[in-house]
Parts: C-alpha cells; structure tokens; sequence
C-alpha cells in the first residue's frame, strides 16, 4: 500500500515535506513501547505510534521503518521533525486513535507484521503453567 | 527506433551501448516459418493465421530467393478490379506467392550488431529482415518486436547485477585476503545524553550496510546494538560500544560502569522492568530490551556485578543468514 492511499484512508496530513507519496509499505504496526517495536516488525513497515519524541525516528530508523503515523492528533516536537528530516524518514499525523487509525489502515488490506517467536513462547508457556 | 540523436556523443546511452554489444542473432527469432514460392496467394493467408505472423522469407530448394508479407496480401486482394468477394478469392486462389513476393530481399548477418538492423530497419522501414549466416544458409528473422523484446532482456539482465552488488551477502568478505581478519569498530555513548541516544547504532548500522552485508543481518545487530545503547544511557552511566567484524560472525560487546543487575535470570524475563517513569515515558523501559537482544543474537552473555557494572557480550552468525 502507498503512503497516497494510507493518507486518503485515514484523512490525514503530511508533517514533514516533500513526502514521497508513492513510497509502498508492506506491512503495519501500532504501538507507543519502542522495544516492542524493535521486536515485533519487519523490513518496510510503517509505524503508527502516540510516541512523538525524536527516539521513535531512531527506532524507526533502526527498525527498518518506512514512515511513521503520529495519531491521536499528536505533532511531533521540531527535534523529532529535524530528526526525520535527517534520516529520510517521512512523518504523517492522524486525528484518530492508535486503535482507530490501525483499524482504518488494515480494514483498507494492509496487512500487520505477524506472529513472532519471542511474543508466542512467552504466552503459550503462561498458559501452560495455570492449567 | 533510433541509435544516434542529433548529438551521438551527448546521447551514447547504456541502450545505444547495448546494441552495439548486441548481435543480430541474440535477438532474432530462430524458428523461421518459410513458405514456398509454389503456394498460392489463399493458402499463403492461411499460414499467416496459422502462426500468428505477419510475414516469411520465401525459400525454393533449400534457397532463400524472396520475402512475402501480409502488405503484399492486402496489395493482392486491393489490386483486383472487381471488389466482390468472390473475384478476390479467384484472385487469391490463382495467382502464386512467386508473383507477389519481393525478390532478393535485404537481409542482415547474424554477427552484425544489433544497432545496424535498426539502422536498416529505420532507413527501408519494412516489417522484418531474413538473417543468414556468412555462408548465405537462413537462419532466423528479426522483427521490430524481437528487438524490443532483446533489449528489454538485457536491461533486465543489466538491473539485476546492479541488485546483486549492492546486495551480494559478504561480497565485502570475499575481497579480503588474509589468513586471519577482523574489523573493529568502537562508539562512546553518553549517559543521560537523551538526545543523541541511538545515534551510535544509527553509525553503526550506516557503517554495515556499506559493508554489503545482508540487510537481515544488519537490522539484527542495529536492533540489539540499540537496545544495549539504550541499557547504557539510561542506566549504566554510559558506556562503550564495541563491535568486531569477522568473516563468519559479529560480536557485539557493552561495558559500563552503572549500577549493575541483581539478578539477571529476573532482568531476562519479557516484561520485568524496574524503569523509572521517565525512561517509560520515552518508549522505553517496558521490560523488552535484554529479552529483544537475546531474539536478535545467536549468542548473549551478561556479566554484572552489583555496584561495579556491566559486560555484555553478544554474538550473531553469518552463515546460514536468512
């Protein structure tokens, strides 16, 4: 899916400039915890988060974050923007909900980033050990 | 179609180049559909339908001697006097492809390159060319189509090379001659510098991408390398980062003079955090990051001593990557 489609979908609006509309991404996360972040994407995802201090750029940038959803009608400080701007990380805002905005998102096809190892060990061994 | 614009030197593109090294024979069709010259006009229509073509070389006796093309069809049925249907089908069923065919066509050599057909092609504008060998035997025809279809095979070719230098897993290894090797690269992280956190792992990560190592394994040593910078801004005072690079493997190494961990089996539970609201507010601190190391990094070993410190020492493999 396109940033073009993604921007139409959730009636939002470009923070940083010259955005490359038809950047594709592949696949979606939403979440405030920049570890889990870390841990639960991929290469191509676009990241929605209610975070908008320049850490979430960072992570995106390690990550392998294609652009990033500021929701919640949430504006980034000028340090999280300059940082964008620095590392070709293009930032998006939404007026909606973390929960809204991923649902609008992924009703629209784009898929999330799927079940990993170190989420699914943990919680089948919970369970395991109350039975 | 044209292999020079008004200046040949401005305009020597990568696709002028391409049909020079290109030859004839690379992008003709090789399975050449003759006719005789025996055939009549209506059976002529026939093959063309037949296999979907619009022209074919003419051969007598094993010769090359005309090409015949579905213009020179349209000629035959237009020429007739009468324009009923039935006088074109007399027409057609008695007059011979001999009597309609161009004699002695121009033909092309199999090692000519290819930017002489599309001079010919674009000078005599016909719709295909025979092409014979040195010794005058057929051997295929090209065709504007053929040509395109050519080029687009090398371009292709051409781009996937390029990919694969820009991603050939360890190409930056197999450069290197030596009996033994390792590279070594170190980063100072300072504590409490909150906005500059993750900016060593940010070089770090830039440094092995020019390396040409796969994106998956440097997206595991960026993530664990992060996760361990944030350890060491937040709680070790700073710190160092150190990372060795060998052929077969990259080990990643903290040390910091913090406050160490008490009990470390209890730090590498997912989810335990003794994080104060501040590093939480920041995204951090939920409990993730020795866990998150551990998933990215084939080896992980942590030395703390309360009071003194921490070691961490991380190892990721290079073989069997993906």
């Amino acid at each position: 899916m396109i940033l073009r489609e993604i921007l139409k979908i959730i009636e939002g609006k470009t923070i940083t400039k010259n955005v490359d509309l038809d950047l594709e991404v592949s696949m979606g996360c939403g979440s405030d915890l920049m570890s889990d972040v870390l841990a639960f994407t991929h290469e191509g995802t676009v990241l929605m988060s209610g975070l908008t201090n320049p850490q979430v750029v960072r992570t995106a940038e390690i990550a392998g974050i294609k652009a990033i959803i500021f929701v919640r009608g949430k504006y980034p400080p000028q340090k999280t923007i300059d940082l964008a701007k620095e590392k070709g990380i293009p930032l998006l805002a939404s007026k909606y909900t973390l929960f809204e905005t991923c649902g609008r998102i992924f009703a629209a096809g784009l898929p999330s980033c799927g079940l990993f190892d170190l989420a699914t060990r943990q919680w089948e061994d919970r369970f395991k050990t109350s039975e | 179609m044209k292999t020079q614009d008004q200046d040949p030197v401005q305009n020597f593109t990568k696709l002028t180049e391409l049909t020079y090294v290109i030859q004839v024979s690379e992008a003709m069709n090789q399975d050449v559909i003759t006719v005789p010259p025996t055939l009549t006009m209506c059976e002529f229509r026939e093959v063309l339908r037949a296999h979907s073509i619009s022209g074919a070389p003419v051969v007598e006796n094993g010769k090359m001697i005309g090409i015949i093309s579905i213009e020179d069809l349209i000629k035959t049925m237009g020429a007739c006097e009468a324009s009923s249907s039935q006088a074109v089908n007399a027409v057609m069923d008695t007059t011979s492809v001999r009597e309609h065919m161009t004699p002695d066509p121009e033909t092309l050599y199999n090692d000519e390159p290819l930017a002489n057909a599309i001079n010919k092609f674009d000078k005599l504008n016909f719709g295909r060319f025979p092409v014979i060998n040195r010794q005058g035997d057929l051997v295929g025809i090209i065709t504007k189509g053929s040509i395109v279809q050519a080029l687009l095979e090398h371009i292709h070719a051409a781009y996937s090379e390029i990919e694969v230098l820009n991603y050939p897993t360890g190409y930056f290894f197999e450069d290197i001659e030596a009996d033994q090797f390792n590279l070594t690269l170190q980063y100072q992280v300072n504590a409490e510098d909150f906005d500059n956190a993750g900016e060593a792992s940010s070089q770090l990560k830039k440094t092995l991408s020019h390396l040409c190592l796969h994106p998956q394994i440097i997206r595991r040593v960026a993530i664990s390398s992060y996760e361990a910078e944030m350890n060491l801004v937040f709680w070790g005072k700073g710190g160092q980062i150190r990372v060795e690079i060998q052929p077969h493997q990259i080990t990643l190494e903290t040390v910091d003079t913090g406050p160490g961990i008490e009990d470390i089996e209890q730090a590498m539970q997912p989810g335990y955090s003794s994080a104060p609201e501040w590093v939480r507010s920041m995204g951090f601190g939920a409990g993730m990051g020795l866990p998150n190391i551990q998933a990215c990094t084939d080896e992980m070993e942590i030395e703390s001593t309360p009071g003194e410190g921490t070691h961490l020492k991380t190892t990721i493999y290079l073989e069997n990557s993906e």
